[in-house]
């Protein structure tokens, strides 16, 4: 996929609850760049609205994509965010 | 008669129309009338100009009020506070009364559940009553936040700070129940009372009591 080559940082809240993949985001976020782009790796599904949410509501990004991927065990929930 | 009524309205309408085109004011406004509304619509334009700067600048702000001190009650308040943090919200919680407990470095680690007056605990409130229910149901309580990746109160505090969330309490309560300042979390504001908390509601856009 071409996000992957994109990404800049990748934040790995798997195992975090609400609402840590939100506030960590956020702070991850902050230390970017414009232009660059943030892959969070999350097993919290409520991340998937929670994200979403977040990221129409707060100036200066924005959500390229959510996917659902099954990895066996647990399902991971990767969301990119693109600073603006 | 309605008719005669209406009749009468209506010419009464005209007149005034009428005399409203005879009226010198509505025609050509002399060289100062148009100089003094030029000066008048510049004016309110500077001050909008200003008024909307001052909007722009300041963030959202949201304060939330925080008085209880169960296991349960702690939770709401901070996740509110960090999660509007996130939205970059200006965030201030006032912790007042069983509140304070939240914020007591070594209290917060060990909040009780209370199963007496939670028709939601799984068993009638006489047996809730007996010595030491209260313990079993913090102990279950805490299992399951473990057990479901719940972040501790305690990391909840941390982030909150992290995320520069202002963590304030009243200085009446740490007087009342015999505290010290050193007793609370690195970060946390004392020395605060109602009427600071009052100034900033007045200025927050979602105040909230909990």
């Amino acid at each position: 996929m071409s996000i992957d080559t994109d990404v800049t940082e990748t934040l790995d809240v798997k195992g975090l609850n609400c609402p840590m993949p939100v506030v960590q985001t956020k702070q991850a976020v902050d230390e970017l760049e414009t232009g660059e782009t943030l892959e969070v790796l999350a097993t919290d599904s409520g991340s998937m609205s929670d994200i979403d949410g977040w990221a129409s509501t707060t100036d200066g990004v924005e959500l390229v994509d959510q996917v659902e991927e099954d990895g066996g065990s647990e399902t991971v929930y990767k969301h990119y965010v693109r600073v603006e | 008669m309605s008719t005669d009524d209406t009749t009468a309205g209506e010419s009464a309408a005209d007149e005034t129309a009428g005399s409203d085109a005879d009226d010198p004011v509505a025609g050509d406004p002399s060289a100062d009338e148009v100089a003094r509304l030029e000066a008048r619509i510049e004016e309110l334009e500077s001050e909008l100009s200003t008024v909307r700067s001052e909007v722009d600048d300041d963030p959202q702000k949201m304060v939330i009020i925080a008085t209880k001190g169960t296991l349960d009650m702690a939770y709401p308040p901070l996740i509110l506070a960090s999660t509007a943090a996130a939205f970059g919200y200006d965030v201030t919680v006032f912790h007042t009364f069983w509140g304070l407990e939240i914020l007591h470095e070594e209290h917060s680690k060990d909040l009780k559940l209370s199963s007496v007056g939670n028709p939601n605990m799984p068993m009638p409130n006489a047996v809730a009553a007996l010595p030491g229910m209260d313990a079993l149901t913090t102990r279950m309580m805490g299992k399951r936040i473990a057990d479901n990746d719940v972040a501790t109160v305690e990391e909840l505090i941390e982030t909150s700070l992290d995320v520069g969330v202002d963590l304030q309490a009243c200085q009446m309560t740490i007087d009342l129940l015999e505290y010290d300042e050193d007793d609370f979390y690195d970060g946390v504001t004392t020395g605060v009372g109602a009427a600071s908390a009052f100034q900033e509601m007045v200025d927050a856009d979602i105040q909230l009591l909990v």
